[in-house]
């Protein structure tokens, strides 16, 4: 992008001044200054540098930790592929290619005249509409061969992406299955009235009545959390929503995002009131960029409407407000601490804990971070009553879970079910009728073999964050753990030793699997990094890292099995091929000058 | 049993309150193999060395506080196969030719290589391409040898207040950057004396023109096993 008219304090002035200065906006400076941009040059770096007081290396350590930041030129159209492994189901490596080729271009290549540059990146969450491609960080959903070939089009006549057609960046909710959530009629304001009128105390004996846990994964009693945040010392605050939805095959919260964020904000307005919290902070991921406006036009209706600002529903003395903090390209900000860190500028490495963000969190304050399905459940807690929710799902297990389901089946999307519900009632619901195998709660989560699928969605059985991939009978799963494990590799944060190296290590052997260089010797290397992966990683990102390739070991051995070598050994490589270069250097090629058989 | 007393591995280790298992375990004269800890820094968490076994549960000795009565898991041949693993991946992560290396003798990691008898690397090295700094008349900065510690990170920040060093990058492509216009450390002003220059465990931030004083097999872990100097690994500056 050209600078004419535009000097270093023109581009960067009005976008510092905007976040006040303020070092703790540092993602959002950065994000802004891209945008305006197209890529983070040094220069920027500098002057942003000078401005916030920051150290140069924080800024630089800040843009290269996550993936949506550039330092270089990477097109004036950046493509990135989903590539889950529902978007290769989908048929995402053959449209890759196509457009590679339309373009002429290689992955990962920026084009001469910089026009533009293609890549893939992990799951978007538009597993139910895939495959999807970003471009500049706005979703285009359901690709198909034509929409490649209008893409590219587009790219060559370097037609605004303003003019782009509409319908390129429509995502449908593809909501299946309502139940008392996603049904739910609330006048905006309703249900917070009434927690205030039960009182911050009232209101969190209805939390703890209702036995409600956390929906992101960990499955922690809310009430409790907020209790402990609540009573935890300190100067402020923090209500933190966590809509990082990057699990692979997660996309309940962008359904949530889209078109229940009322519901979302009052259940942060909730836990404000209950915590003693002013000020509610929600980490949005940055593959769901496209709903940003959308999102702040909310709660700038919101605060138009008293709900949001200065004492609230004239409540005097309640004052709670919003902001909204897009990520960058990080599955580990998934991660509480991690999503803290980054909410304060910083890479998203994980903290140690404890303590725990209840009691240290955002800027080393109490802070309740949940997540969005949580949030909007606590709406419906205070309109409803704790006894109420509690009727609801099972014992261990109260109230409902939205699922989304993507794979093989007739009907992806968004299913509300109470909990205990069994996965063959579900594959039943969305027309999986050839099921071999289910992944449920994401790349992290649980395989399942048919014999299991008489099994329950709780806490008490298969416990999930919301994911459930559906795998037909053609599928090789063995792909499909190595699809989880790349994605591992590319998301660890490399701070803790075991999750470093052991991700990478175990996408080596998965690979010379695949290659069919492998013997049972790998099957075992495999096993070992498993247990070290599983016991000592700091974090839940390396403690689960493992998992899509044990599961897939024990439930679905002979995919394994029928790429392996019968012999002790094989090497990685090929002797023979590695020699030549000495070949060519010695410009002879006859036999002698090749390894023979007996190797 | 004391009130501030705990086990490993059968045997009670008293503790100050406020102290780590691995602090207590080393003042107790037990040793824990451990690479990112250093006398005096806040512990870092990341090398996992330490890893033990907390009431059946895995931890981390450097992070993890004592308390009264816990019973911890240190030295079972089960943790040190995990141990030894993670010291493998470390050899094949980075660069680490110990014969032609200053730091030979001196070297935490060689040490606890030699402690956990690690006979070979086990795994193909990734040969990764990174860089050396010599640019500084005083230390070579050569990340062929880093093992993302952060030590340095926090000595330069905490203890010399110059903020030289920061971890940035993401998984395998982590490393080290400095904190000058151009990257390189001469035009920082980093010294030889400072607390960053005497922290690195392995050989990646080394002095000029100090090489081999002491000749190879006469230095600290040539001699005596590094689980034998747990008296010098509490009390050490350098």
């Amino acid at each position: 992008m050209s600078l004419v008219n535009s000097s270093v304090e023109g581009v960067l002035e009005p976008i510092l001044e905007r976040y006040l200065r303020n070092p703790h906006h540092l993602m959002q400076i950065l994000r802004e200054t891209q945008e305006r941009l197209g890529f983070i040059p040094k220069w920027a770096v500098d002057y942003i540098s000078e401005a916030l007081a920051l150290a140069r290396t924080q800024i630089q350590s800040v843009i290269e930790f996550y993936a949506f930041f550039y330092d270089s030129p990477c097109g004036k159209y950046r493509i990135l592929f989903s590539d889950n492994v529902t978007d290769r189901m989908q048929g995402n490596t053959a449209l890759l290619a196509r457009m590679l080729s339309r373009l002429g271009l290689s992955q990962g290549q920026v084009s001469g005249d910089g026009l533009v540059s293609i890549d893939t990146t992990s799951c978007t969450g538009m597993c139910d509409q895939g495959p999807a491609l970003l471009v500049n960080n706005h979703a285009i959903p359901r690709l198909s061969s034509q929409r490649v070939d209008a893409i590219c089009t587009l790219i060559k006549n370097q037609t605004p992406l303003e003019q782009w057609p509409s319908a390129f960046f429509s995502v449908e909710d593809n909501i299946r299955r309502k139940d008392v959530l996603l049904s739910a009629e609330l006048t905006n304001g309703q249900a917070l009235q009434r927690a205030i009128e039960l009182g911050p105390q009232g209101m969190l004996a209805e939390m703890k009545t209702s036995n409600f846990r956390g929906r992101g994964g960990a499955g922690f009693t809310t009430g409790v959390k907020w209790e402990a945040c609540r009573n935890a010392p300190g100067e402020t605050r923090y209500v933190v929503c966590n809509a990082d939805e990057g699990e692979p095959g997660t996309f309940k919260d962008r359904v949530l995002l889209n078109s229940y964020a009322e519901l979302l904000f009052e259940g942060m307005s909730i836990a404000g009131f209950v915590i003693g919290a002013s000020k509610g902070l929600l980490y949005l991921r940055a593959e769901y960029r496209y709903m940003l406006e959308k999102l702040q036009a909310t709660l700038e209706a919101r605060r138009k409407a008293q709900l949001l600002g200065k004492n609230i529903l004239g409540q005097k003395g309640f004052d709670f407000d919003i902001e909204i903090h897009m990520g960058a390209g990080a599955y580990v900000c998934g991660e509480e601490t991690a999503l803290i860190e980054s909410l304060e500028g910083k890479p998203g490495r994980p903290r140690i804990r404890p303590p725990f963000p209840a009691t240290h969190g955002y800027l080393g304050q109490p802070t309740v971070v949940n997540n969005v399905e949580t949030l909007a459940k606590a709406t419906l807690i205070a309109q409803n009553g704790g006894a109420w929710y509690k009727g609801l799902g099972t014992k261990l297990s109260t109230g409902t879970k939205l699922l989304s389901i993507s794979g093989d089946c007739d009907a992806p999307g968004i299913y509300e079910y109470p909990f205990g519900v069994r996965i063959s009632k579900i594959l039943e619901d969305c027309g999986a009728r050839n099921a071999m195998a289910v992944q449920v709660g994401g790349a992290a989560g649980t395989c399942l073999a048919r014999h299991e699928f008489g099994r329950k969605i709780a806490f008490e059985d298969v416990s999930t964050s919301g994911a459930l991939m559906v795998f037909g009978n053609n599928r090789d799963m063995f792909e499909v753990a190595r699809n989880f494990t790349h994605f591992f590799k590319h998301e660890s944060c490399g701070f803790c030793t075991p999750c470093r190296v052991g991700t990478t290590l175990l996408c080596n052997l998965l690979d010379k699997i695949a290659d069919g260089k492998a013997t049972s010797y790998e099957m075992n290397e495999l096993s070992r990094l498993h247990q070290l992966l599983k016991t000592s990683s700091h974090c839940g990102l390396g403690q689960t890292a493992w998992r899509p390739v044990y599961d897939t070991m024990q439930k679905f051995r002979p995919s394994y099995d029928r790429r392996l070598q019968q012999k002790d050994f094989e090497p990685a490589f090929a002797m023979d091929a590695a020699l030549a270069p000495a070949r060519e250097i010695m410009e002879r090629d006859d036999a002698d000058a090749h390894l023979g058989n007996e190797l | 049993m004391n009130e501030n007393t705990f086990v490993i591995d059968g045997t009670p280790i008293p503790f100050e309150p406020g102290q780590s298992i691995l602090q207590a375990a080393l003042k107790a004269d037990v040793f824990i193999p451990h690479l990112c800890f250093f006398p005096g820094l806040k512990p870092n968490g990341s090398c996992k060395l330490c890893t033990v076994v907390v009431n059946g549960r895995p931890g981390s000795a450097c992070t993890l506080l004592a308390r009264p009565g816990i019973e911890v898991e240190n030295n079972t041949p089960e943790l040190n196969d995990r141990r030894r693993l993670m010291l493998q991946m470390l050899f094949v992560e980075g660069n680490h030719f110990c014969p032609g290396c200053e730091k030979s003798g001196n070297c935490q990691l060689q040490a606890l290589a030699y402690e956990l008898e690690m006979m070979t690397p086990h795994f193909n090295h990734f040969f990764p391409s990174r860089k050396v700094d010599a640019s500084h008349p005083e230390a070579f900065l050569d990340m062929n040898r880093c093992i993302m510690c952060g030590l340095c990170v926090q000595a330069s920040r905490d203890v010399d207040k110059k903020n030289i060093f920061a971890i940035s990058g993401r998984g395998m492509a982590s490393h080290i950057v400095i904190n000058t216009p151009s990257g390189r450390l001469k035009e920082s002003n980093f010294s030889s004396s400072d607390k960053a220059a005497n922290v690195c465990p392995v050989g990646a931030i080394l002095p000029k023109r100090r090489g081999f004083a002491t000749p190879i097999g006469q230095r600290r872990y040539d001699s005596l096993p590094i689980s034998t100097q747990t008296e010098f690994l509490t009390t050490r500056k350098a």
